[in-house]
């Protein structure tokens, strides 16, 4: 035999067998090629795979198990060593690629499993987050509906408006059968029908408020459903079909004080309505959570709604009122300054058409008379003058209280004698008293000063009347007056316990009291004496000729003089005493006299000296420039006369005493004149004084001009004898300490 | 003979005067302007008057369609009137410049009529008063040397 280095498979060729095996190893050889390029092909196809070495692997070792069972096909035959040298290879290799296959294989399974089980877990996942989504849904949409809602009712403010809204979109919304509002009545305790969805016009229909199921309802602030056979629920007449599911909600009714600062509403208040809604019948419907809670949200949005509007309401009744209120202010006001004007006007006319026929009449009458007259004659001319002087004192009395109350009064300061006041006094009422056969003592305390400082005139007039009071009103006995200094421990009025007369050093307080024997007076009728044109004594009416107004000036003049006047009686027939405190000023202390005899009568001591004093006239027009000119020449003036205030401005010099500027000057500001001066003298102590010649009378002008810095007004045409006093008074104390 | 004149013309002045006061043309202030006339100004009133005739005709003459320029004028004419006691004048003034500011065209008118009327006759009674006036000065001046050498004798023969 040949030597052919072949190697005989082990065992003996069968022919059949032979064939079998030889075509299972080629298909499974084709199998093991293709799967790989399966594997590949589809991998490629897919976007992600993360196993791509284990792929390569797994490929590796199924090439190397197919080429192993390829190569098995030529070993069916006689085949060379080569071959079998191949073949084992292959073996080799493909054992080792299988092992390391299955030792990856261990790591990799358990994580291919557990991709399924993920995808489980996601998947139930989903369906949860599928459910959640619509519950959140159904929610979205109930809140969406109550902001519409909400929406809709709050964008009125008529009540009516928003409770047929709230009705109307709660239908909707719900859909709804019916839907309806019962309100409390006026008394409380019944509920009446007063709202409803479908019936346009509701039947006055109530129930008493104290059913149980009602009370239910409101005690919680829940929906809370209740039997449609109740008797709120029974809104439709009865059909035939079954009725749906009805629910019942409070609506509180709030009040303005039910809103305190910072809280939520108090639900204290014990007003509800009650709003009922019913589902469709027939509809197998059921109240859902969220259908509840959306109802619970309107009931508190419309108890808000509801509150607005009454509040609105509120203030606009509250406008219409203060509207009435303004007009009926207004009209009073007009009215007041109608009465204001009228008396004004009546003032004015009593102040000159009556005094100067008045004056006439007591001037003439005195002449008349000195002249010779029968005795007859004589007493009859006594009485003319008796009367109009009378009738000259009311005149001025009346002229006095008003010029008192309009403020415009003011006392004639002067150093007089006490003394010789009360002396006076005395002399004046003697007659008269000893006429009624009454008594008068005066006396007068040791530390009483001599002279004081005050207005003499009306002092006295004062005394004057209280003492005539006192005679008055005395049928027998007598006065007795008494002047002392007040001390802050003497009895005070009990009416006015806050008036304390306090002394200084440069006033002191004078307190007079008149004591009489007469008729005394009620003590309810005390506060009624200082009253105008109040008569206490009807039945003294006849006699006592007094208008009713002496008092009440007295009083007035008294609170001029920072003092107080009250009277005391203990009653009807226990006489009366009246008291009266008025601060004085002690001479020779205050810095308004320098004098102790100072009287205020022009011609104290001849013409004052002006001689070659300097002063300035300003006037634009020619003729008045001239008359002032003349006017201060005769006076012994040297005058300086400017037409305007820019020329005025330049000559003035400190050696001028007074400027006269006239203010009457249309388009021309002889204010701003002042000023200017005033500020060219700023820095120095002597400045000229400045007067104003004006012959506008109002209060304005007088104002305006001591406004700007004017120190004195003088009221157009002055004359010769006005301008002496004035400039003499001006000179002696650097300012007028009258002006007219 | 001359000194009866003196007196004569003295009681002519005053009863004209006494006329224009009672009239209501003059007022008190005119007396004032008298008052302050003295031997250091002896014409003093006459001259004042002169310079408020001199300032009138201004307003007097002037056409008028301004009803401001006319206020200003007037208020001007007011207070000269005032300052030399012209009261009938004044009075017309007044009246003048209410219908002025009412813009009141045939009240202006009027007034203006009235207002010339009333100054030509104050015009003409002064005139008169100062032509009584210095004829009464110049017989004055003449009457002195006469008393004066009345007076002269009489101590002598006395």
């Amino acid at each position: 035999m040949e030597f052919c280095n072949c190697i005989e498979p082990p065992w003996p060729a069968d022919e059949l067998l032979m064939k079998y095996q030889y075509i299972s190893d080629f298909f499974i050889a084709l199998a093991y090629f293709s799967i790989p390029l399966e594997l590949i092909y589809f991998v490629k196809k897919s976007a992600v795979f993360p196993y791509r070495w284990v792929l390569v692997q797994f490929g590796a070792f199924i090439v190397l198990c197919g080429a192993t069972h390829l190569i098995n096909l030529w070993t069916f035959t006689l085949h060379t060593r080569t071959v079998a040298i191949v073949m084992t290879t292959s073996k080799i290799l493909t054992a080792v690629v299988s092992c390391a296959t299955a030792l990856m294989l261990v790591h990799i399974i358990p994580d291919l499993l557990s991709v399924k089980t993920r995808e489980l877990f996601l998947k139930n996942k989903a369906a949860e987050l599928d459910k959640e989504m619509g519950l959140i849904r159904t929610q979205e949409e109930t809140g969406r509906h109550v902001r519409m809602l909400t929406h809709e009712i709050r964008s009125t403010l008529d009540r009516h408006t928003i409770l047929k809204t709230t009705l109307v979109e709660l239908g909707r919304t719900l859909g709804l059968e019916e839907c309806a509002l019962w309100m409390p009545t006026r008394t409380g305790l019944e509920l009446q029908l007063s709202y409803t969805l479908r019936h346009q016009n509701p039947v006055e229909f109530t129930v008493p408020i104290q059913l149980p199921v009602i009370n239910q309802v409101f005690n919680t602030s829940r929906a809370v459903t209740i039997s449609p056979n109740s008797p709120v629920a029974r809104l439709r007449p009865a059909g035939k079909y079954m009725p749906g599911d009805v629910v019942a909600v409070r609506v509180p009714l709030l009040h303005l004080s039910n809103f305190q600062i910072h809280d939520w509403p108090e639900l204290s208040t014990k007003r509800f309505a009650l709003m009922v809604l019913v589902l469709p019948s027939d509809s197998a419907r059921q109240w859902h959570v969220h259908e509840l809670e959306l109802v619970e949200v309107v009931a508190d949005q419309v108890a808000v709604a509801l509150s607005h509007a009454a509040i609105l309401e509120e203030s606009m009744r509250a406008r219409d009122l203060l509207m009435e209120q303004n007009v009926a202010l207004d009209r009073a006001r007009r009215e007041a300054e109608t009465a204001v004007r009228a008396r004004n006007d009546f003032l004015a006319v009593m102040n000159h058409e009556m005094r100067t026929p008045m004056h006439a009449i007591i001037a003439l009458s005195s002449l008349l008379q000195e002249t010779e007259l029968m005795p007859e004659q004589r007493l009859m001319v006594e009485t003319i003058l008796k009367s109009s002087n009378l009738l000259a004192t009311l005149i001025n009395d009346v002229l006095d209280l008003s010029r008192l109350e309009d403020g415009s009064l003011q006392l004639e300061i002067g150093n007089f004698s006490l003394h010789s006041l009360f002396k006076e006094a005395l002399n004046l009422i003697k007659p008269i008293a000893s006429v009624k056969k009454l008594y008068v003592t005066l006396s007068m305390s040791p530390d009483l000063p001599e002279y004081a400082v005050g207005d003499e005139k009306r002092l006295l007039q004062v005394l004057l009347n209280v003492v005539g009071n006192a005679v008055k009103f005395t049928k027998e006995g007598g006065i007795s007056i008494s002047a002392f200094v007040a001390k802050s421990d003497s009895v005070r009025d009990p009416q006015a316990p806050d008036f304390f007369p306090i002394p200084s050093d440069n006033h002191f307080y004078l307190r007079v009291e008149v004591k009489d024997t007469g008729a005394g007076i009620n003590p309810q009728d005390i506060p009624k004496l200082f009253m105008k044109f109040v008569q206490s004594q009807p039945l003294a009416a006849k006699n006592s000729g007094g208008s009713g107004l002496g008092l009440a000036i007295c009083k007035r003049f008294v609170n001029l003089m920072e003092g107080h006047i009250w009277i005391e009686s203990e009653g009807l027939g226990r006489g009366t005493k009246a008291i009266f405190i008025v601060k004085l000023g002690i001479v020779g202390r205050s810095n308004e006299s320098k004098l102790p005899f100072l009287h205020k009568s022009p011609g104290n001591t001849g013409k004052p000296n002006f001689a070659g004093l300097k002063v300035i006239v300003m006037d634009d027009n020619s003729v008045g420039r001239m008359v002032t000119k003349g006017l201060l020449t005769h006076l012994g003036f040297d005058v300086l006369a400017v037409a305007s205030g820019d020329e005025c401005v330049r000559v003035v010099t400190h050696e001028h005493k007074v400027v006269f500027l006239d203010v009457n000057i249309p388009g021309f500001d002889s204010f701003e004149v002042a000023v200017r001066i005033r500020e060219k003298f700023s820095k120095r102590p002597e400045r000229p004084i400045i007067i104003a010649l004006t012959g506008n009378t109002d209060r304005m002008t007088k104002e305006s001009c001591l406004r700007v810095g004017m120190d004195g007004v003088l009221l157009k045409p002055v004359s010769v004898d006005k301008m002496r006093s004035v400039l003499s008074d001006l000179l002696e104390h650097g300012y007028l300490v009258e002006s007219q | 003979m001359l000194g009866l004149s003196v007196d004569r013309l003295r009681a002519d002045m005053n009863r004209l005067l006494a006329l224009l006061f009672h009239q209501g043309v003059l007022d008190e202030q005119f007396l004032q302007l008298q008052q302050l006339q003295d031997e250091s100004s002896p014409n003093f009133v006459s001259e004042v008057v002169n310079i408020y005739f001199h300032e009138s005709e201004k307003l007097v003459d002037k056409e008028f369609s301004d009803y401001k320029k006319m206020g200003v004028h007037l208020n001007q004419f007011m207070g000269s009137s005032s300052s030399i006691g012209a009261q009938r004048v004044r009075n017309v003034c007044v009246a003048f410049r209410a219908a002025s500011e009412q813009n009141n065209r045939p009240g202006c008118l009027r007034a203006l009529e009235l207002l010339e009327y009333e100054y030509c006759y104050l015009k003409n009674k002064l005139h008169e008063l100062f032509q009584i006036e210095q004829q009464r000065i110049l017989a004055a001046a003449v009457r002195y040397p006469v008393v004066q050498q009345q007076l002269q004798q009489h101590p002598n023969n006395a």
